[in-house]
């Protein structure tokens, strides 16, 4: 992120140009397969959708309400990644905090654990006997599981990394001196931040967003083992859908491609919406 | 207005201390090569980088001293980069008004202050546009309204002008020259062009491995440098040696005539069109003749400029037909001679 | 792996599958077989792969190497999972010897694709138990408890088998439960009571007694009437039906119910 050239407009139009020249066979073949091992998968699932019965399958009580939950949660557990994770990130790639590295490795602790593992440590701390959820429960009255709180907690505590590693990452790549810039023009720190830093890793704090909700979207094993599964509180679609599976493998697949046809239709118009200007993102 | 330093700050390997003042409307230029510290320097002023000793003052209000820091938001500046840094998320009325928006000026004020500096720096009618949409000249421009609306106290210029093309510069350093002419603070301007240096600064202060190492009007620095790096900047061989009345005896051997009187230590400095090149021992009595080897030879507009090596290492200017006439291929053996008038001669 | 055992495919196929036939329920004894048993040991070669339902995942194990033990030339190779899940991977050609099912209707899809080399045999049944954590802090008694809104309970789900158990359970007991989460399967249903995060789960007894102290168990008379059956087969495409056949046998034995009994299961009534 230098000046920008002197006609930045031709450019970025020559680049464009030359990226359509022609991919290089040794991209294009794993390309192709990488595409192809993605697909087939969904094509597999439209060929075995049972079309007659879909109307049926949607109709049935449970489907809206599930997938109005799994909406709801996802876009809930999103916005407090974003509020918890955006200064994380913040922390981990411009503060000189000390044990940023062990900070680091902690915070990629829930990609690696297995979520039905993350959903019984979030019982250790929130739950009924946990360290904190007792101490809420005897002082409030208040239990976590088997709330749809528990949902959005189990589904942020497993999505927030892809955020805080899309937004550091961002950061990282981010010029600083513009932020030298802002200073001498009379920001502080916070100023700064607001003004100049985030709207500069906007992008990548969008692809971080999305990627969270995705992955909030697709939530189940924190989910079910943390918040339980009831219909109307705690039971997503991918409950749903596993649930549905045990004895109805064709409402499955439905319920699937409805959570599938929501989540692709709601990030190609954030795309077209507020990353589409900058485009690289996604 | 007046900005004072004296500034102690190691960076890396590089111990850098300076202590300079800057009076209102004086621009002060801070020259050297790079990585000589200049920019450190600016940085503290700024109030980016802390010093380690030292003390930084405007108009008795302390920036910097033992014990005390006023960050750089907190300063009364205007800073340029060498890359223009127009915020790109920001249009270009935005980017000017940026400062009078952190100082809390209203809506009104600020779109009109920013549409007078446009106007200042020829920008009129671009205030909508994006900073990816400006030539490097312009955004330069737009980054010097950017540092100016506020009405800094001290302003700040970071090589504003190595980034752009040869062209470019000729104009954005007119302009700049004017408007530093107008700005009632005190300038330090950062470079490592002695163009820039001449043209814009009342004095300047070279800094060469973070020390001060001359100081003076352009002119001075000009006519008499006081190292290597100055006088091949300013086109000059400098010789250093010690005066014996109308001779300087160098102090890497051989001696200068020189046309007046001098004793002890001295420069003596040669411009490259005062020495001539021959292929024999000229006839006549030059007093200031000497064997010397071609080592290099840059073609420069309608004269070569031949570095010669030799008892008296020199730069010499030829036209670029006397070049071709004498025939002349680095290693060649050559004479070269300098009259004792065109060498200038002063106190080290 | 071959395309068409791509899970999605598996599950397809196995719905089509279940088309007409009846039910061919296992009942008739095993003592006669049993009686043949002690094969002599040391005979068995190979590997036997044995499909078994996730419940008998520590006996099965203890009785595998037994048989081990016995004939040093055999190795055997053990698949725990969900019932439905084996059912759909035996029917897809899976390399199986013996199916044990945690109950008659995916043993049935077996039968219904007609891959028994010999009808289905109860080896074992378990039933419903109230599992509650150590101390019982929400003084549960039975059933009727299932109805405290006040308490924090888990129930299976209805789409699994523990979860279809306890719906016909609560119906002969007249009682609507009131659970906070219906569970995906009867483990993560007591992985709950463990936690002390429900104060009461609807479990096997089988469950009740592999958690050792963690829980305690709770009878019900009303479990009789969902008595879980549990039915174990060789299969005809058996790689290794003689050691197949021997490890039915084993599960029949004394020694099989004994290992069982201890599991929490108990001797098939009928």
């Amino acid at each position: 992120m230098t000046a920008p050239p002197p006609d930045s407009r031709r450019a970025r139009a020559g680049g464009r140009r030359r990226t359509g020249a022609g991919v290089p066979a040794p991209l294009l073949v794993p390309a192709v397969l990488g595409v192809a091992f993605l697909v087939l998968p969904l094509l597999g699932l439209l060929v075995r959708t049972p079309w007659s019965s879909v109307g049926e399958q949607l109709a049935a009580p449970g489907v809206g309400q599930a997938l109005r939950l799994s909406l709801l949660c996802a876009t809930l557990a999103t916005l407090l990644s974003l509020f918890l994770g955006v200064p994380l990130a913040w922390v981990l790639a411009r503060s000189s905090v000390r044990w940023r590295g062990v900070l680091r490795a902690l915070v990629t602790v829930p990609l690696v654990l297995p979520p039905v593992v993350g959903g019984v440590a979030l019982f250790l701390v929130l739950g009924r006997k946990g360290l904190i959820g007792s101490w809420l429960d005897e002082a409030f009255g208040i239990t976590i599981p088997f709330t749809t709180t528990a949902v959005v907690i189990a589904e942020t505590f497993v999505a927030m990394p892809f955020l805080v590693i899309s937004v550091e990452g961002a950061l990282r790549a981010a010029d600083t001196r513009f932020e030298d810039v802002a200073a001498t023009l009379g920001a502080g720190r916070w100023t700064t931040f607001r003004r100049v830093t985030l709207p500069l890793v906007a992008p990548g704090v969008g692809a971080g967003a999305v990627l969270c909700w995705a992955r909030a979207l697709g939530e189940f094993g924190a989910t079910i083992t943390f918040a339980g599964n009831y219909p109307g509180t705690t039971q997503t679609m991918p409950l749903a859908v596993y649930l549905a599976l045990q004895n109805e493998p064709e409402a499955a697949i439905v319920l699937s491609l409805v959570l599938l046809a929501v989540s692709l239709a709601t990030l190609l118009l954030l795309r077209d919406r507020w990353l589409g200007r900058s485009g690289t993102t996604l | 207005m007046t900005l004072q330093a004296r500034i102690q700050v190691q960076r890396g390997t590089l111990a850098v201390s300076a202590a300079f003042d800057v009076g209102g409307g004086e621009v002060l230029a801070l020259l050297g090569p790079n990585g000589a510290g200049k920019s450190t320097l600016v940085r503290v002023l700024a109030g980016l980088l802390r010093p380690d000793e030292g003390r930084v003052a405007v108009d008795g209000a302390v920036w910097d001293a033992p014990g005390w820091h006023v960050p750089a938001h907190e300063r009364s500046l205007g800073m340029v980069f060498q890359d223009a840094l127009l915020f790109p998320h920001l249009s270009i009325a935005d980017n000017v008004s940026f400062g009078l928006r952190t100082r809390g000026v209203g809506r009104q004020a600020r779109h009109a202050t920013a549409a007078e500096w446009l106007a200042r720096v020829g920008l009129e009618g671009l205030g909508h546009a994006r900073p990816a949409e400006l030539s490097g000249g312009q955004a330069q421009r737009a980054a010097l309204a950017r540092a100016l609306a506020v009405e800094p106290a001290v302003l700040l210029l970071d090589e504003p002008l190595s980034a752009l093309d040869a062209r470019t510069r000729l104009t954005v350093r007119a302009e700049l020259r004017r408007h530093l002419g107008d700005f009632p603070g005190s300038t330090v301007l950062v470079t490592h062009d002695p163009v820039d240096a001449m043209a814009l600064a009342d004095r300047v202060v070279v800094v060469e491995d973070g020390r001060i190492v001359q100081a003076g009007t352009p002119d001075e620095v000009n006519r008499r440098p006081r190292t290597d790096y100055v006088a091949r900047l300013v086109g000059l061989s400098l010789l250093a040696g010690t005066g014996e009345g109308r001779a300087v005896r160098l102090d890497g051997g051989g001696v200068v005539a020189v046309a007046e009187e001098t004793s002890g230590p001295v420069f003596a400095a040669v411009r490259p069109e005062s020495v001539a090149l021959y292929l024999a021992r000229p006839e006549g009595s030059p007093r200031n003749v000497w064997p010397a080897r071609l080592t290099g030879a840059t073609p420069h507009g309608a004269t070569v400029r031949c570095e010669l090596a030799g008892e008296v290492p020199l730069v010499a200017d030829v036209t670029a037909t006397a070049f071709a006439e004498l025939g002349l291929v680095p290693g060649a053996e050559v004479w070269a001679t300098v009259k004792a008038a065109e060498v200038a001669v002063y106190a080290r | 792996m071959r395309l068409r055992t791509l899970p999605l495919a598996l599950v397809l196929l196995v719905t089509a599958a279940c088309g007409g036939e009846a039910d061919a329920p296992g009942a008739p004894a095993g003592a006669a077989e049993a009686a043949t048993d002690p094969s002599g040991g040391a005979g068995l070669t190979g590997t036997l792969t044995v499909f078994a339902a996730a419940s008998l995942t520590d006996v099965f194990e203890d009785l595998g190497e037994r048989l081990e033990g016995e004939n040093p030339g055999l190795a055997v190779q053990f698949n725990f999972a969900g019932s439905s899940a084996l059912a759909t991977q035996i029917t897809q050609g899976a390399p199986a010897d013996v199916f044990a099912s945690a109950n008659q209707s995916q043993m049935t899809v077996v039968t219904d694709a007609g891959l028994e080399s010999a009808d289905p045999e109860v080896f074992t049944e378990n039933v419903l138990e109230i599992a509650v954590p150590p101390d019982n802090p929400g003084e549960v008694t039975g059933l009727a408890d299932f109805a405290r809104e006040e308490l924090a309970l888990a129930v299976c789900a209805p789409a699994v088998p523990c979860g279809a158990a306890a719906e016909d359970v609560f119906g002969i007991a007249g009682v609507t439960p009131l659970p906070d989460t219906l569970e995906e399967d009867v483990r993560a249903a007591l992985t709950k009571v463990e936690l002390g995060e429900v104060d009461a789960a609807l479990v096997y007894a089988s469950d009740v007694a592999s958690a050792g102290d963690a829980v305690e168990g709770i009878g019900f008379p009303e479990a009789e009437e969902a008595v879980n059956e549990y039915p174990v087969c060789v299969l005809t495409e058996a790689p290794n039906p003689e050691a197949a056949e021997a490890f039915v046998e084993l599960v029949l034995s004394d020694e099989g119910q004994q290992a069982l009994e201890d599991a929490g299961f108990r001797a098939p009534s009928a």
